[in-house]
C-alpha cells in the first residue's frame, strides 16, 4: 500500500433497509476518521397523492389519503377528515370525537406492536427478524402478536376493516359502532393493558447505546389529554401555537445532495424529532395513570434524549392506548347519534394535524367553488423526521468507526429503525437522477 | 423432511398495507413460518435469500424504469408469481395518474420536477409478465392470502370468488343503498371478497350504510355503462360517476371502460 496515503476511504452502503415500512437505501463515505457524507435515500416511487386529490369530491378524500400509507391509514383519514371540517365549517360532537380517539387507539396498539415486537425488538436481542427470534423468544413473540390483534379489531369494530377503514368519514362514522360489539372487546383490552405493562418491562431490559441528543422535541400538544386527534403544535424550544400556524413556522425543502424532501423549522432549517419520544417529553403530564406509573417503572429518566428508548416510549403509548381504550368503551353507554353530522358542502380552506404512530401529520386543503378539492398538501411523519435521521447518523457514526462494514451497516440500521420511518407514507418522497460521473456517491450507482 | 416453499415478498408502488395483511395474519404468522420459509421478505426480515423462489408474491405496480426491469427479475425468480392487491393486479390509486399530465403532477408537488424519474403511467405486473394468480383488494383479505398460500403448499389452484358485491349483500341481508337509499353504488360490478365470507360478513361498505366503491376489483364480465345509465337516470352526475368508477382499481378494463364512455359522453347501445 503507498506510505504517504491519504487516510483509508470506506464507502457502506445498505441497498435495502429491512424491517422499515417502504423502501430506503443508505449511502455513507468515510475519509479517515472524517464522515464525508451520509445519506438517507428514499427510493419509494412518487405516487403524487397531491395532485390527484385535486378535482376529487370531498367524501372521497379519507377514503383515498388512508392509501398512502397501509400501517396507518387512521391518521391519514383523522387528519383529513378533522382539516376539512374546518374547511366546511363543521363542528363533530363530543362522541364522535371521542370515538375517533377510540379509533386511534387501534391503530396505535397494532402499529406500535408491529414496530415494537417484530421490528425493532430484534435489533437488540441480535436476531435478524421477530420470525427468528420467536424461536427463542415464543412467549413474547406471541404476546406481541396478540396485542396487535386487538388493536386491529377495536380499528374494524370502528373502522369497518383493520387495514383502509371503510366506516371513517367527513362527519363522523357511515355507522355506529354498536355498544354491544364494543364492550364485548373489554376483557380483551384489560388483557392487552396487563400485556403491555409487561412489554414496558421486557423493553426497558434491553441493553442501550449511550446516544443523547440535544433535540429540538415536536409534537402536538392538548392541555388536558395525551395528544391524539388534536391540539396546539408545540415544541421544547418554546413553540405552542395553533395548527394554522404550523406553515409558518416549518417549511419542506428539496436539498441537493437529497433525493427527499425535508420538512425544517423555520427560520434556521434546523431539523427536530417527531414521534414518541418527543411526545413522551412534551406531554406525560397528559399521560393516564397506569401508564405513567409504566414510565415511571420503566428507569427513563426526563429528559428523553436518547432515541433508542424510543421503544421503551413505544411501549408506555400501548399502555396508554389500551389505558385510554378502557376508559372510552366504558364511557360509551348508548350508540352515537347522529352518527355523522350532517353538512352542506361549500367552497373553504382548513389544515389540521393528528399524531400519527411515528408523528406529526399535517394535512391542508382546499375545496374550490365547484366545491372540489382545490389544493391538499400532506406533511408525512417520516418527512418531518427525515433530515434528524440523517443528523443522527452522522453523529452515531462516530461511535462506530473502528468497526468493520458490516456492524457500521448493521448498527446503522438499528438507529434508523428507532425512528419506524414509514417510507411508503412519505408521498412525496422522490429518486434522484444523478450524474454517477460527477458524483461518485450517487445513491443510484449500484 | 420435504423441501419448504420459498416465499419471497416483493415490494413496488404501493402503501404496504397488502404485505402488512400477511403479518396482521397474527393467528397464522408463526405458522406460516414454520411451514414456508419466508427467504425474502424485507418489510418483515433482514435476512435476505437469493432465488429462485417457489413463489412470488408482488405488490404494487410498475411507475418507474427501474421497477420495469425488475419485474422481469421478479418474474425469472420465481416459479409461481401472485399479484396481492389492487395496486399489482390493476395498477392501484396511483393510476389516477394514467388520465393525468404527470409533468404537471411533478410541476405542483416539487420544487425540483427535473429530478424525479418516473414513468407517465402505472400499471399492473400483468402488463408486463405473466401472473400466474391474482388477489384482489385494497388491501387484500388476509383470509383469501392465507388460503392462498395453502394451496400452493399443497401444489392446489387457490379458490377466490368469482361473484359480485351484490350477492354478498344478499346473503347477509344488508338492504341495497342503491335501490333504498338512491346512492349510485358499484356493488353490482364489483367482485366479492373484502368480508369474511364464510362468517357471512361479505360485503362491508353497504353494511356500513355506503356505497361500495370497487376496492376489489371488477367482476370479469360486467356492463358498467348500462348501470352508470341507471344512475344517470336516477340524476347522478356524470362526474361523479366517473370518479366512483375511477378509484382504487380504476384502471383495470372494465372500470377503465365505464368510466372513458361516461367522460366521451357516450350512452350505452
Ligand atoms: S392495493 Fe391498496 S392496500 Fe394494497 S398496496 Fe395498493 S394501496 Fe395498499
Ligand atoms: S368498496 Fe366494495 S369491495 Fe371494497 S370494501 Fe367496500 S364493499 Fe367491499
Amino acid at each position: 500500500m503507498n506510505a504517504d496515503s491519504q487516510p483509508e476511504e470506506r464507502t457502506i452502503e445498505v441497498k435495502a433497509i429491512s424491517r422499515v415500512e417502504g423502501e430506503g437505501k443508505l449511502y455513507v463515505k468515510l475519509q479517515g476518521e472524517s464522515i464525508e457524507q451520509v445519506q438517507l435515500s428514499i427510493y419509494e416511487p412518487p405516487r403524487f397523492f397531491e395532485s390527484f386529490l385535486r378535482g376529487r369530491q370531498v367524501h372521497e378524500v379519507p377514503d383515498i389519503t388512508a392509501r398512502i400509507c397501509g400501517i396507518c391509514p387512521v391518521a391519514y383519514q383523522m387528519s383529513s377528515c378533522h382539516a376539512l371540517e374546518k374547511a366546511l365549517g363543521i363542528a363533530i360532537s363530543p362522541e364522535i370525537r371521542l370515538l375517533r380517539r377510540l379509533l386511534y387507539c387501534g391503530e396505535w396498539i397494532e402499529s406500535h406492536c408491529l414496530h415494537i415486537y417484530l421490528l425493532h425488538a430484534p435489533d437488540f436481542l441480535g436476531y435478524e427478524s421477530g420470525i427468528s427470534m420467536a424461536v427463542d423468544h415464543r412467549e413474547a413473540v406471541e404476546r406481541g402478536l396478540a396485542m396487535k390483534k386487538i388493536g386491529n379489531q377495536l380499528v374494524e369494530i370502528l373502522g369497518g376493516r383493520a387495514v383502509h377503514p371503510i366506516n371513517v368519514t367527513v362527519g363522523g362514522f357511515y355507522r355506529a359502532p354498536s355498544v354491544r360489539d364494543l364492550k364485548a372487546l373489554l376483557p380483551r383490552l384489560e388483557w392487552g393493558l396487563e400485556a403491555a405493562l409487561e412489554t414496558v418491562r421486557w423493553v426497558s431490559r434491553f441493553e442501550f447505546p449511550d446516544f443523547p441528543v440535544p433535540y429540538e422535541l415536536v409534537s402536538l400538544k392538548h392541555p388536558d389529554e395525551y395528544p391524539l386527534s388534536d391540539g396546539n403544535v408545540f415544541s421544547s424550544a418554546g413553540l405552542d401555537v395553533p395548527v394554522e400556524e404550523y406553515e409558518t413556522h416549518f417549511q419542506e425543502t428539496q436539498l441537493p445532495h437529497s433525493t427527499a424532501l425535508y420538512s425544517a423549522r423555520t427560520p434556521g432549517d434546523a431539523f427536530y424529532l417527531a414521534g414518541p419520544l418527543a411526545r413522551l417529553n412534551n406531554c406525560y403530564e397528559q399521560l393516564l395513570p397506569t401508564s405513567k406509573r409504566a414510565l415511571e417503572e420503566s428507569g427513563l429518566r426526563f429528559p428523553l434524549t436518547n432515541n433508542f428508548h424510543s421503544i421503551v416510549a413505544r411501549a408506555v403509548e400501548v399502555v396508554f392506548a389500551f389505558e385510554e381504550a378502557i376508559r372510552i368503551v366504558h364511557s360509551y353507554q348508548a350508540e352515537l347519534t347522529p352518527s355523522r353530522i350532517p353538512y352542506e358542502i361549500r367552497q373553504g380552506e382548513g389544515c389540521h394535524a393528528t399524531e400519527a404512530p411515528r408523528g406529526l401529520l399535517y394535512h391542508r386543503y382546499r375545496i374550490g367553488e365547484d366545491p372540489l378539492i382545490a389544493e391538499a398538501k400532506i406533511v408525512p411523519p417520516t418527512a418531518q423526521n427525515q433530515g434528524q435521521i440523517e443528523a443522527d447518523l452522522r453523529e452515531y457514526l462516530r461511535q462506530l468507526l473502528s468497526l468493520d462494514d458490516a456492524a457500521i451497516a448493521q448498527k446503522s440500521e438499528h438507529m434508523i429503525r428507532n425512528y419506524d420511518p414509514c417510507i411508503s407514507c412519505a408521498t412525496h418522497f422522490l429518486q434522484l437522477t444523478v450524474d454517477r460521473g460527477q458524483d461518485p456517491a450517487s445513491p443510484k450507482s449500484e | 423432511m420435504a423441501e419448504k416453499l420459498r416465499l419471497a415478498v416483493f415490494k413496488f408502488a404501493s402503501c404496504d398495507g397488502c404485505q402488512l395483511s400477511l403479518l396482521d395474519c397474527e393467528d397464522e404468522l408463526l405458522a406460516i413460518a414454520d411451514a414456508v420459509e419466508i427467504a425474502f421478505f424485507l418489510e418483515a426480515r433482514s435476512q435476505q435469500l437469493a432465488g429462485p423462489y417457489d413463489v412470488g408474491l408482488v405488490e404494487g405496480s410498475i411507475t418507474t424504469e427501474h421497477d420495469l426491469a425488475r419485474i422481469q427479475e421478479v418474474r425469472k425468480s420465481c416459479k409461481t408469481l401472485v399479484t396481492i392487491g389492487a395496486c399489482a393486479t390493476t395498477g392501484g390509486i396511483q393510476a389516477l395518474r394514467n388520465w393525468a399530465n404527470v409533468d404537471e403532477f411533478i410541476q405542483q408537488v416539487y420544487a425540483h420536477p427535473e429530478y424525479i424519474a418516473t414513468l407517465k403511467t402505472s400499471t399492473p405486473a400483468s402488463q408486463h409478465v405473466k401472473v400466474d394468480f391474482e388477489l384482489h383488494g385494497c388491501p387484500i383479505s388476509k383470509l383469501q392470502l392465507v388460503e392462498t398460500l395453502s394451496a400452493l403448499v399443497r401444489g392446489k389452484k387457490p379458490q377466490t370468488p368469482s361473484h359480485s358485491v351484490c350477492v354478498e349483500c344478499k346473503k347477509r341481508g344488508t338492504v341495497c343503498v342503491a335501490v333504498a337509499q338512491g346512492i349510485p353504488c358499484l356493488g353490482p360490478l364489483t367482485q366479492a371478497g373484502c368480508g369474511d365470507l364464510h362468517m357471512n360478513r361479505g360485503a362491508i361498505c353497504p353494511a356500513c350504510n355506503r356505497e361500495c366503491f370497487g376496492c376489489f376489483g371488477p367482476q370479469e364480465q360486467v356492463n358498467g355503462q348500462s348501470l352508470m345509465n341507471h344512475y344517470q337516470e336516477q340524476g347522478a352526475k356524470p362526474l361523479h360517476l366517473v370518479q366512483l368508477s375511477r378509484s382504487f382499481t380504476g384502471y383495470a378494463p372494465p372500470f377503465r371502460a365505464t368510466s372513458e364512455a361516461l367522460e366521451s359522453g357516450e350512452e350505452a347501445p
